[in-house]
């Protein structure tokens, strides 16, 4: 069949990747409680990884601790070649991070923004002129630049927060549940903006509540209780779950 | 005490403004007795905006809105008796056990929770092991059940939810409309609103709502039947490069992706499916499928907007 023919031929592209994560028996304990219980998994460089788990499984702590902001209980991790316990200066250096609730301050304009952040990752001002034009140009925003944000749509929030966490041109951007309550065409121009930083080199690390978007990645995994209980391809998943598509089986993971 | 109406919410031509923004222009509907009716659209829609005229928390700029045949401006005291809502943030008291909050919204109801536990029993079984437990403390799934629980314990006529299934997971969501459902069919006339488009096909019928107009009122599966158009699923190895690809072509007029495949239309309405597939396949796509398929509410409601 031609779609395994994809599967075989798509794993081994991703697999003669180099990592861009290491994650070794990850453990998180608050008091007796497990949030991470022993996680293990890689992700490899430019690769869309989809973070998929019911509400509490434990997502939100594994996502602090990759990005340099709570440190593991014990275990090895590893991002961008950096050492989450020694090196978390250089870790945060290599990021991008966006979510649904932080993303811009709402009281300075779409430029103002961008210059602020481009100033935190310590860019020069030639760069961030240049790259500020380009960015408003890809987002045909121009017209909007002087704009306070908080004037702005969700979506066209969401799309200036997403470039704007991947300005510094990290190696790897987390996006936690970054198209909640998006309109549905947005939704879908935003996972076209993933698909060209996947394309450009950049590793996404994305959680989100639509089940739709997890086809959408390369490889998903599925937490449940603090555990990976799945991780592969969606159509790997799909085929091992025995299910039509990725709501079927995070239904059966995490029921 | 109520008087028997066919359509027991009726908004008619209401508008609201803030300031400089219209947040709701012009909206009509109705919501018949003991139907699940869903307002469907994204943030910012003017779903919360409505929502809080229908529960007499604000008053409209312009229109009229009656609830059980009565006014929401000069009637809103008998509407609150007699109505649940159920805000998008939590707001039961924190600070209160699970218990002491529902004892709380049964008192100022002048009720009790023996009174009217049939109702809430299902839901309330679920939480009540954790009855002690101040509200603050629950987690997310457990704080939606006493939320619900809450709404209906004066036994309303008409349950108002606004958002309750945003950013949770897909179990809970699930869960939380067989919950609905059953609540329907004791009766109760339930309006919610959802940013989730694949949760239009739990209800009777749905408003879809973009920029603070209703794009089409109907049941989910005539307004898939109105759709009026071909739609194709198309996919490829290299999923970003055929959504670029496609995009290019002039025979093509949409292209969104879904989940593993791209739904799209053509200028025409017709597509040589072979001759698509040879295109695609010239400029370097290999494992082409193509089939035509029925839309989805989704697929509708990105051609309404646009």
């Amino acid at each position: 069949m031609h779609f395994s023919a994809y599967m075989v031929n798509n794993i081994t592209m991703i697999k003669n990747k180099e990592n861009i994560i290491e994650v070794k028996d990850l453990v998180k304990k608050f008091g007796n409680f497990y949030a991470n219980d022993h996680l293990t998994f890689e992700v490899k460089k430019g690769e869309i990884f989809g973070f998929l788990g019911a509400n509490g499984a434990g997502k939100t702590t594994a996502i602090r601790i990759l990005s340099g902001l709570s440190y593991p209980t014990s275990g090895d991790v590893m991002v961008a070649g950096f050492d989450v316990y020694k090196e978390r200066e250089k870790v945060k250096k290599n990021i991008g991070y966006m979510s649904q609730k932080f993303s811009l301050y709402e009281d300075l304009t779409v430029k103002e923004n961008i210059r602020f952040y481009g100033g935190i990752y310590g860019l020069s001002n030639k760069y961030i002129k240049e790259k500020t034009e380009s960015m408003l140009e890809r987002l045909k925003m121009k017209d909007i630049q002087h704009s306070l944000i908080g004037s702005l749509p969700l979506g066209w929030k969401q799309k200036i927060a997403f470039s704007v966490a991947i300005f510094h041109n990290p190696k790897i951007v987390f996006l936690d549940e970054p198209t909640g309550g998006v309109d549905p065409i947005t939704r879908r121009d935003f996972w076209e903006m993933i698909y060209e930083a996947s394309n450009n080199g950049i590793t996404v690390f994305v959680t989100t509540h639509y089940m739709d978007e997890a086809e959408y990645c390369d490889r998903v995994s599925i937490m449940d209780r603090g555990k990976i209980e799945g991780l592969d391809t969606p159509g790997g998943l799909k085929k091992r779950f025995k299910s039509n598509n990725m709501d079927e089986v995070f239904l059966k993971i995490a029921r | 005490m109520i008087k028997q109406t066919k359509h027991i919410i009726k908004v008619n031509q209401l508008r609201k403004s803030y300031e400089k923004v219209e947040a709701v222009k012009g909206v009509s509907f109705s919501v018949s007795n003991g139907e699940l009716f869903g307002l469907i659209g994204p943030d910012g829609a003017g779903k919360t905006s409505i929502f809080r005229i229908l529960t007499t928390l604000m008053f409209p700029t312009d229109g009229n809105v009656s609830m059980m045949d009565l006014d929401v401006v000069k009637d809103y005291r008998f509407i609150r008796n007699n109505l649940g809502y159920m805000p998008q943030r939590f707001s039961l008291y924190q600070d209160l056990s699970v218990e002491e909050n529902l004892a709380f919204f049964a008192r100022i109801f002048g009720t009790t929770i023996e009174e009217n536990y049939d109702l809430i029993k299902d839901i309330y079984i679920q939480i009540e092991p954790f009855k002690k437990r101040l509200a603050g403390q629950l987690s997310g799934g457990m704080k939606q059940k006493l939320a619900l629980s809450c709404a209906l314990i004066h036994s309303p006529e008409i349950l108002i939810l606004d958002e309750p299934t945003t950013g949770v997971d897909a179990v809970s969501r699930k869960e939380f409309w067989e919950m609905l459902i059953r609540l329907k069919e004791k009766g109760i006339t339930i309006l919610v609103s959802t940013p989730y488009m694949d949760e239009a096909n739990m209800c009777d019928r749905v408003a879809l709502i973009q920029n603070g107009e209703i794009m089409s009122i109907d049941t989910p599966a005539k307004i898939i039947d109105d759709f009026g158009r071909k739609l194709w699923a198309v996919k490829s190895d290299n999923i970003y490069q055929l959504i670029l690809d496609l995009k290019k072509m002039e025979s093509v007029d949409t292209v969104f992706p879904f989940g593993e495949y791209l739904h799209i239309t053509s200028k025409a309405d017709e597509f040589n499916e072979e001759r698509l597939i040879s295109d695609l396949e010239k400029v370097g796509h290999s494992n082409i499928r193509i089939q035509q398929i029925k839309a989805n509410i989704e697929d509708c409601f990105m051609q309404l907007m646009q």
